[in-house]
């Protein structure tokens, strides 16, 4: 008799075995049904952090405790890892200092969003390398909407090291190897090759990288596929290599791990992985996923764009590279070819002297952008603009460069007056729509007024 | 040593922290045989039902039935006060309306079902704005009216304005959405587990629809994941459509609202548009005020008229009046029915004097703190509604302390400073008041009961009307109780809330749960004690009044005994253990038809300091600092209400600058999700937060001193909208009268910029 599918995996200390896991099933879901009702669902979207867990992930030779929205997981992405949840913090009764410090502060006024937030606040407290108190910030993807944040923040700032025992020499050991898995409604295959042949053999599957996208997509539009293929085991795309003239970065490297081991990207980073969504959702969001997803107002493709970053992908005919600029085609369409998947994402030095990434949205942190923007200045030795790249999310279909701006400023002395050229060229080609986040009319003219922004951070 | 006035944890943050606290949903797995409701949601704003057919739902494995009018044994309707809310409509009155419900095995099935259900409709014109419902005189009340003084005054004014202005909803985004679950119980009842602000009305309501005594029916709400007003009345319409499916199949049935099915039907903080007419002294002292409110009911009245006394009540905030006539008046329009929302109408109408006396500042070239305070109410004036304001020189007071300590006027200066040397980025720095009305203006609400049992050992549960919500207010109904027996607050265990413990009960609202229900539960402790008493001095061998009851102990006569052997004795010696405790507030009244009374117990006051910072090429803000002191009497519980100070201001802020709250052409709620719709985050959090409560505030006639602190520090919050005018005023010349819609969004700011630089364009 033929076994029958399943995956394994272990939640809080002890191993789980699941039979014929069901995509449409989230591990939220899973673990509720199981009677840990301390991960709530809040929004089902990621937004809120209310359904936040532990998953172990590699980090140098041991491993650390990420945070990752279980309402965005489905049950069988689960395969082969370690999960927390609440319950498992305080097993022996003993609080966490996590905990101790949250109840303490008087962090939780209702409760509900409360062991989420000390999920986060433990995974931080545990963070490999950490010194001086917990960052507060490491809780920017859980939402409070009772205390205001500054018991939270106070509990995490009177976070100290991490005390001594099991939850801290857990770390010293490697995460779990990720296997292969193969089930009739999902696949986690293990090398490029061996993903490529599937999708030809499962042509409608759809790509799961973090799930931070699709998971809002099978949630909130009730969408279901007849195969889910995920990237997370394919060791290749999580590689990030630098040779001095280029770096590569893997397409399904979380851009937790990107910003943790990209330690000499351009300055212009480090705002950006701010902006990006929150950290829970970095966690698990990743580049590839980002691009090939292709909304408009993604947050990667406008800096991308900046940088004339080469899109890598393969298909079962072959690799090739792809200009970011010719990337994108349409409202949520790719030069991707059927059966092709992202890679890599290839950038390359010297990058623009002045680089800019801009994002304005209604809220400062984790919201989606009305607009956001990448620009780029070089000049030659007698100041004039050598090149310039003007590039913007949600003015349009797609990401997109303006190229006549970025004409109207070249061979131009960058001043005031060139501004203003650069400025006309967006009235004249941008064409925004007018939507919850923003009216056509504000797009525009904030799209303007941010090339302004730009020259005033870029004069010298 | 005394619980109250101890800055004590959370009653349940270990449940919190660990993940041991319950809500409704997390009780699922308790039940066998548990089946899950999806609604079948009408694709119209307005139309009319002409058929609904389930037959292909019924198909579909897992599905167990469908819900209709047909299957209701009561009355179809969940209308609270009007009864106005068929449960089952045959009119859509807003997109998304439930028109009939499946339930099934598994959820899955349930929404594969409604999927199925074929409904047909006949679309009819919608209302969508408070201007569209003006045009068609489409309204949900009459005009409510307040009125005082010689409304002659306002020709005669030396500084006159018009004005307009539109303020955005709120959605209340509790953490937890809308649940219930109901069951049959062990002897022919229908249980309930409700996430409720207001037990004692689903109970009602359930009972309404099902058709039998509410003695049938029992709703318990264990704790909400917040609430804010969401849950006052519209919990109700979830639990009675479980009780149905209850009553159908006899099988329990949950019902869990989706965050976006919840943003979709239930209703939130009512927009306004205000129109006015004010005139003002040369000086800056408002003379008389002419004011039209109109706000968005959406569908059915809910609370929309009291909510709509209540903005009228607070069209004053802290200044005094001498001549007004307020008129307001709700809408009806073809969108969710607003609700109540921390503040109940009182933020509307404060938001709308706030904006007339920044506008006459700028006018009459004079600081906007100086026209605030000149206008300020002294003591010996009346409101516009002839209630005398007690205690009206704390305003003042709170404003020299508050400016001395966030150093206001020093920092006027720097601001002004860093403002002349900074074109691109402007700061602004603005003081504003609150005087907020304590009590429910509907006043039969003003009473609550309790019930205390003691055990033998000493062991005690307290139960009582209210409801926990984040509030804090089982926290500091522990510390009363404690205290009222001497006991430590370990020993007092607080039970759901249930309405066959404490019957005919008022929602847990109005800022009110701990005056009215810690009363109620402190004259039950005091009888229990009146009886223990004499049986402590038999054991102490003292006179019964040299009794005393402290730290689980009985002492007199320089001897002590256990509380518990206190309880022991007692019951041996048949007393009994235990006591309904009662309280109704005293003195309050208020005539509707004249617009005259005291309809508040007492006022509250605040103030708060705040400055932001504006990025004039995105009209982005944020917020660096923030100085708040607020008086909450003698506060019972220190950690509780500085948490409701900051959690209602952040929520404030939340209102007033980013959560912006959309419908499109076609009546849907357009920022219907997480992603769309941003509840305040860790961006918002100011850099500096300096909170502090007024000392030797002591409140008279009510429980320990203290005051009520639920809503009235959302209103500190429009210190952040005046400030943003400020910095925005800074990019103009001089003086500028600054205006624009609510919330204060990037891209409002953004042309309020623009609009302030065309002023010092034109001037130069």
């Amino acid at each position: 008799m033929a076994a029958v599918p399943h995956i394994d995996f272990v939640l809080n200390g002890r191993p789980v075995r699941v039979e014929a896991p069901s995509t449409g099933l989230t591990l939220l879901d899973f673990v509720r049904e199981r009677g840990l009702t301390g991960a709530k669902e809040g929004c089902a979207e990621g937004e809120c952090g209310a359904c936040a867990v532990i998953v172990v992930a590699p980090e140098g030779a041991g491993s650390a405790y990420r945070v990752a929205n279980s309402c965005l997981l489905s049950l069988p992405q689960a395969a082969g890892h370690e999960v927390y949840t609440v319950e498992g913090l305080a097993g022996t009764g003993e609080l966490t200092a996590a905990q101790e410090a949250m109840a303490a502060a008087g962090g939780s006024q209702c409760g509900y969003c409360t062991p989420g937030f000390v999920m986060s606040l433990f995974a931080e407290q545990y963070r490999p390398g950490r010194v001086g108190p917990c960052d507060p910030m490491a809780m920017g993807g859980n939402l409070c909407r009772c205390t205001g944040y500054r018991p939270i923040r106070d509990a995490a700032l009177s976070l100290g090291p991490a005390p001594p025992g099991p939850w801290l020499e857990r770390l010293s050991q490697p995460a779990p190897r990720l296997e292969a898995v193969r089930l009739p409604e999902f696949s986690r295959p293990t090398t490029l090759d061996e993903c490529l042949a599937l999708m030809a053999t499962q042509p409608d599957a759809a790509i799961v990288a973090g799930g931070s996208d699709l998971g809002v997509e099978s949630n909130l539009k009730g969408t279901r596929w007849s195969h889910v293929i995920s990237l997370e085991g394919i060791g290749e795309l999580r590689e990030l290599t630098e040779d001095g003239v280029s770096v590569r970065i893997g397409a399904a490297l979380p851009l937790a791990d990107l910003e943790r081991l990209w330690t000499d990207a351009p300055a212009v980073f480090a705002g950006w992985f701010a902006l990006f969504a929150s950290p829970s959702i970095r966690n698990r969001a990743t580049l590839g996923g980002n691009l090939a997803t292709a909304s408009p107002i993604g947050d990667s493709a406008p800096l991308l764009l900046a940088l004339d970053a080469d899109i890598h992908v393969a298909g079962r005919d072959g690799r090739r590279a792809i200009p970011i600029a010719s990337f994108f085609t349409g409202y949520r369409r790719t030069a991707l070819e059927r059966g092709e998947i992202v890679t890599a994402v290839e950038l390359r030095q010297p990058y623009a002297k002045h680089l800019r990434f801009y994002k304005v949205a209604k809220r400062r942190l984790d919201d989606i952008s009305t607009v956001a923007a990448a620009m780029a200045v070089d000049r030659d030795v007698d100041g004039r603009v050598r090149r310039a790249r003007f590039a913007f999310g949600g003015v349009a279909a797609t990401p997109v460069r303006i190229i006549e701006a970025e004409e109207a400023a070249a061979g131009q002395p960058w001043t005031a007056a060139t501004v203003e050229r650069v400025q006309r060229a967006l009235e004249r080609t941008l064409a925004p729509i007018s939507d919850a986040r923003g009216s056509a009319d504000y797009r525009r003219q904030v799209a303007c007024s941010l090339v302004e922004k730009f020259f005033e951070e870029s004069r010298t | 040593m005394s619980a109250a006035g101890r800055p004590v944890a959370h009653e349940s943050a270990r449940g919190h922290v660990t993940g041991q606290a319950l809500y409704v949903d997390d009780l699922a797995g308790r039940f066998p045989n548990l089946l899950h409701a999806w609604p079948v949601l009408a694709p119209h704003a307005h139309a009319r039902v002409t058929s609904i057919d389930t037959t292909a739902a019924l198909a579909v494995p897992g599905v167990v039935t469908a819900l209709t009018s047909a299957d209701v044994p009561g009355e179809n309707d969940s209308g609270p006060i009007r009864h106005d809310e068929p449960v089952f409509p045959a009119e859509v009155m807003f997109h998304g309306q439930p028109v009939a419900w499946v339930l099934g095995d598994t959820l899955a099935a349930a929404q594969e079902g409604a999927a199925r259900v074929q409904a047909s409709y006949e679309a009819l014109p919608a209302i969508l704005t408070i201007e569209g419902a003006i045009e068609a005189g489409s309204y949900l009340t009459e005009p409510l009216r307040l009125a005082r003084g010689d409304m002659t005054a306002l020709a005669s004014s030396p500084l006159r304005f018009d004005g307009e202005l539109a303020i955005g909803g709120q959605e209340h985004f509790y953490l937890e959405t809308q649940s219930a679950i109901a069951w049959f119980d062990e002897s022919g009842g229908v249980a309930v587990h409700s996430s409720t602000q207001h037990p004692s009305e689903t109970q009602e309501i359930v009972a309404r629809v099902l058709g039998v005594p509410k003695h049938r029916v029992i709703a318990e709400c264990l704790r909400m994941g917040g609430a804010f007003g969401g849950k006052e009345v519209q919990a109700n319409v979830w639990a009675a459509v479980a009780a149905l499916g209850v009553w159908k199949t006899g099988r329990p049935v949950r019902v869990r609202l989706t965050r976006a099915l919840d943003m979709a039907l239930t209703g939130k903080r009512h927009p306004f548009l205000a129109r006015y007419t004010a005139g003002l002294s040369g000086d800056g002292r408002l003379q008389a005020l002419r004011l039209a409110l109109f706000s968005d009911g959406g569908w059915s009245l809910d609370l929309s008229e009291p909510i709509m006394w209540r903005a009228l009540f607070h069209c004053d905030n802290a200044y005094h009046l001498p001549a007004v006539e307020a008129v307001g008046r709700v809408c009806r329009t073809h969108k969710t029915s607003q609700t109540a929302f921390r503040g109940f109408g009182g933020p509307q109408g404060m938001l709308v004097i706030e904006e007339i006396l920044a506008r006459a500042a700028a006018d009459l070239s004079l600081p906007a703190h100086i026209v605030r305070e000149r206008n300020f109410y002294r003591d010996g004036d009346t409101t516009h509604y002839g209630q005398p304001v007690e205690q009206a020189g704390r305003i003042a007071d709170i404003w020299t302390q508050l400016k001395d300590t966030s150093r206001f006027d020093d920092r006027r200066a720097a601001v002004a400073a860093f403002n002349a040397r900074s074109a691109h980025v402007k700061r602004g720095l603005a003081i504003t008041p609150v005087k907020f009305g304590i009590s429910f203006t509907a006043t039969f609400f003003n009473q609550a009961g309790a019930l205390v049992l003691v055990y033998r050992d000493g062991s005690v549960q307290v139960n009582h009307g209210g409801t926990e919500m984040g509030q804090g207010l089982f926290t500091k109904i522990q510390q009363i109780a404690a205290d009222g027996l001497g006991v430590t607050l370990d020993r007092v265990r607080l039970m759901p809330t249930r309405t066959d413990k404490v019957p005919n009960t008022a929602p847990t609202a109005a800022s009110a749960g701990t005056d009215l229900n810690g009363a109620a539960v402190l004259d039950a402790c005091a009888q229990l004690r009146g009886r223990l008493q004499p049986v402590a001095a038999g054991l102490l061998g003292c006179d019964p009044a040299d009794v005393r009851f402290a730290d689980n102990a009985a002492t007199g006569a320089g001897r002590r005994v256990p509380f518990g052997a206190v309880c022991d004795a007692a019951y041996l010696q048949r007393t009994p253990l235990f006591a309904q405790g009662y309280y109704r507030t005293p003195g309050i009244h208020f005539d509707a038809t004249t617009g005259t009374g005291k309809p508040f117990h007492y006022f509250a006051y605040g103030a708060a300091v705040s400055e932001v910072e504006i990025d004039g090429f995105t009209g982005d803000h944020r917020l660096l600092r923030t100085d708040i002191l607020q008086d909450v009497g003698d506060s019972i519980s220190p950690v509780v209400d500085r948490g409701q100070i900051e959690g209602g201001f952040i929520q404030g802020v939340g209102w007033l600058t980013i959560e912006e709250l959309l419908w499109d052409e076609r009546g849907r709620v357009a920022t219907g999700g997480a992603s769309t719709y941003k509840l305040p985050s860790w961006s918002e959090l100011p850099e500096v937060f300096e909170v502090n409560t007024l000392e030797r505030a002591s409140q008279p006639d009510v429980i320990f001193g203290s005051k009520a602190v639920g809503e009235p520090p959302l209103m500190l919050a429009l210190s952040v909208r005046e400030a943003i005018r400020d910095a925005a005023a800074a990019f103009g010349h001089g003086p500028t009268a600054v205006t624009f819609a609510s919330p204060a969004t990037p891209e409002r700011v953004f042309f309020a910029v623009a609009q302030a630089r065309a002023v010092r364009a034109a001037l130069r």
